[in-house]
């Protein structure tokens, strides 16, 4: 999995013409150059040089792990003679392939990557800020809930938004919230395993479980074996106390086997119908919800189900956790100043990409958020949005004009809307194209003040790839920053 | 070679005016699959055949990555046979299919997108989301994007 993956990274790192020239910027050789992983904005930890991937809370996996060890180490230590010695040599051998085997796969969900989905680039998700708002029209002050209908095989399947990722999600993808992340395909998120189990793990994942059902009902009947063989010679309690490690292992394996069967049964019900444990739970395909719900995943046959799940193909990470991190990618309009036109035409991205490198120097002068520079008549209403001041009077250094702050479910900045929805959208003779003009949330926005400072363009697009934001410290700046704006646009 | 060196002469002498991102079409399930609808930025600088056929070659290329057949089922058959481990040594199908696209994207920036000033992302670096294609504008032109003559118009209000 590794050797493939680091194929695949010496291949992709051809195509892209961006790191390859040295005139790119004098930056690059001066900062030390960071992995993917150490960069990654989702709640992993990472082992060896980001070869491992792991979920934020492990003392769980270090239980089942201990679990299946002590327990298969005191069968083979314990047990194994004798069982090998009375009945056949061959029961240690099958013994000692199903643990490997139960190993094997358990690291192997652990470890990998579950499909986690990579977070939008900045321009991307501008992109589809501008699609959403082109799509809806801004009819009211809220905009509607930001989902794609979507028709799967004849049903209709609802795309969401997911708010920290900046993507609608794919179908069956779903949103961890203990990791963080977007993972395709999302099962559920396994604290046994210490990992989100998702489309590229799942495989591993139910042979896990199967053989370590396997596993506990071997373990249980040999070892009842060896202990009622063992009194049938010495009496019930000299045979107990013989092998007292017999007896743990029984209890444990005792327990283990409601649980472990159980879920084995539950997931081959669930491979054999095509569905996530997340829909199940959700009865998303349930004829419950109405007459025509049906599975639009499924391949109609169980065997097809079942042969798609465990024998597909099994599609590489799409994260590339040990790449490096690219410091000069080029970006459309460097975001620093927090205000910039999506909608806008190219030479006013242009103007502001420019325009940018004014901006800590001028201090007194507006941030750029005209809809037309043409329209002279726009500036003095919207001087009052404007950082009037440093820019490290806000801390973030940018103000979020209000049309923005319902995506953020920022429900006291929606209260502020009337007054700047009143200047935005009907005092303007331009008002369609500020319709139309959605503004950039902080959370898009690389936003250390320090980055308001750096005059040249390039260094803003050098921290945009390297830095990533906290969105939950970000709403609040950003809510102070909303209120902050309302003080200034009331003057 | 000259060609990729056209490549290397269009980011030095051309700025990134603008970027048109090609979204996933799911009306097919889960399978990767790009919509195949021409967008209007790139109306004048590309033919729209030529378009829809990288596109559609780029579909037919993820769809046999993923496709479900006798092959695909030899392959799972084996690796789990071998706990997973012959990974170490062999590369998968889908690995296969993404290095014949990379190539693929390679020659078709080469040869018909950066003569026209546009530029195709690998899908696989944006996480197979949207196929961005880079729209690149002629530093040396006085076309209606950047220019320092606008800069300072802006500067002037």
């Amino acid at each position: 999995m590794h050797l493939g993956e680091s194929m695949r990274e010496c291949e992709y790192s051809q195509i892209s013409t961006r790191s390859s020239t040295p005139m790119e910027t004098p930056y690059k050789s001066r900062t030390p150059k960071r992995k993917k992983w150490e960069a990654f904005p989702g709640r992993n930890k990472f082992y060896c040089d980001g070869r491992i991937m792991m979920a934020k809370q492990t003392g769980v996996f270090y239980l089942t792990l201990v679990l299946i060890l002590v327990t298969c180490g005191l069968f083979f230590t314990f047990d194994c003679q004798f069982l090998a010695q009375e009945l056949s040599p061959i029961i240690p051998v099958i013994g000692g392939a199903l643990f490997l085997f139960v190993l094997g796969t358990l690291l192997r969900t652990s470890f990998s990557d579950p499909g986690v989905l990579p977070r939008a680039t900045p321009d991307e998700a501008a992109d589809l800020e501008r699609q959403i708002d082109v799509a809806n029209g801004s009819t009211g002050y809220r905009p509607p809930p930001r989902t794609k209908e979507v028709v799967i095989n004849g049903q209709t399947v609802k795309l969401k938004y997911c708010f920290t990722c900046k993507i609608f999600r794919p179908p069956r993808a779903s949103h961890c919230s203990l990791c963080d992340n977007c993972v395709e395909r999302f099962d559920h998120h396994c604290p046994w395993v210490g990992n989100c189990v998702g489309r590229r793990n799942y495989r591993f994942f139910y042979m896990f479980i199967l053989s370590l059902s396997f596993l506990t009902i071997f373990i249980f009947a040999f070892v009842i074996t060896h202990i009622i063989l063992n009194s049938r010679r010495q009496g019930f309690l000299v045979a107990l106390k013989d092998s007292p490690a017999s007896v743990l292992e029984v209890v444990v394996c005792f327990f283990s086997v409601w649980s472990i069967v159980g879920l084995s049964g539950f997931h081959t019900y669930l491979i054999s119908s095509n569905q996530t444990t997340n829909e199940d739970i959700k009865g998303s395909w349930s004829s419950k919800r109405g007459k025509d719900n049906y599975n639009p995943y499924s391949y109609g046959n169980i065997f097809t189900n079942c042969c798609a799940a465990l024998c597909g193909p099994l599609p590489p990470s799409l994260i590339d956790r040990r790449g490096f991190v690219e410091a000069d990618a080029p970006q459309l309009a460097p975001p620093t100043n927090g205000i910039i036109m999506y909608g806008a035409t190219q030479s006013q991205q242009s103007q502001m990409a420019a325009a940018t490198p004014l901006l800590p120097q001028q201090s007194s002068e507006p941030v750029i958020i005209t809809s037309s520079p043409e329209n002279g008549t726009s500036l003095p209403t919207r001087a009052s949005l404007t950082l009037g001041g440093p820019c490290t009077s806000f801390p973030l250094g940018q103000p979020t004009p209000p049309t923005s702050t319902p995506s953020l479910s920022c429900h006291e900045a929606a209260d502020m809307l009337p007054i700047h929805g009143h200047t935005l959208n009907h005092t303007h003779p331009l008002q369609e194209q500020a319709a139309h003009h959605h503004y950039l949330t902080p959370e898009e926005v690389p936003s250390p003040p320090g980055m308001l400072h750096c005059g040249s363009p390039l260094g803003h697009s050098h921290t945009v790839q390297a830095s990533f934001y906290n969105p939950a410290s970000q709403d609040s700046l950003h809510e102070d920053s909303v209120r902050g704006l309302v003080k200034l646009s009331s003057v | 070679m000259s060609s990729f060196h056209n490549l290397q002469e269009l980011r030095h002498s051309a700025s990134l005016a603008n970027k048109v991102f090609i979204q996933r079409d799911y009306s097919e399930g889960t399978t990767c699959r790009f919509q195949t609808k021409f967008p209007s930025e790139l109306e004048s600088r590309i033919e729209r055949t030529l378009f829809e056929d990288t596109v559609k070659t780029l579909n037919n290329f993820y769809a046999e990555a993923e496709k479900i057949g006798g092959q695909s089922y030899l392959e799972g058959c084996l690796a789990c046979a071998t706990a997973y481990l012959i990974f170490l040594c062999m590369e998968t199908r889908y690995e296969k299919v993404l290095k014949k696209i990379a190539k693929y994207i390679q020659e078709q920036n080469e040869k018909i997108y950066a003569p026209r000033g546009l530029l195709i992302t690998d899908p696989i670096e944006r996480g197979m989301r949207v196929i961005e294609i880079s729209i690149y504008e002629d530093r040396g032109s006085s076309g209606s994007s950047s220019g320092s003559s606008s800069v300072s118009d802006s500067t002037a209000r």
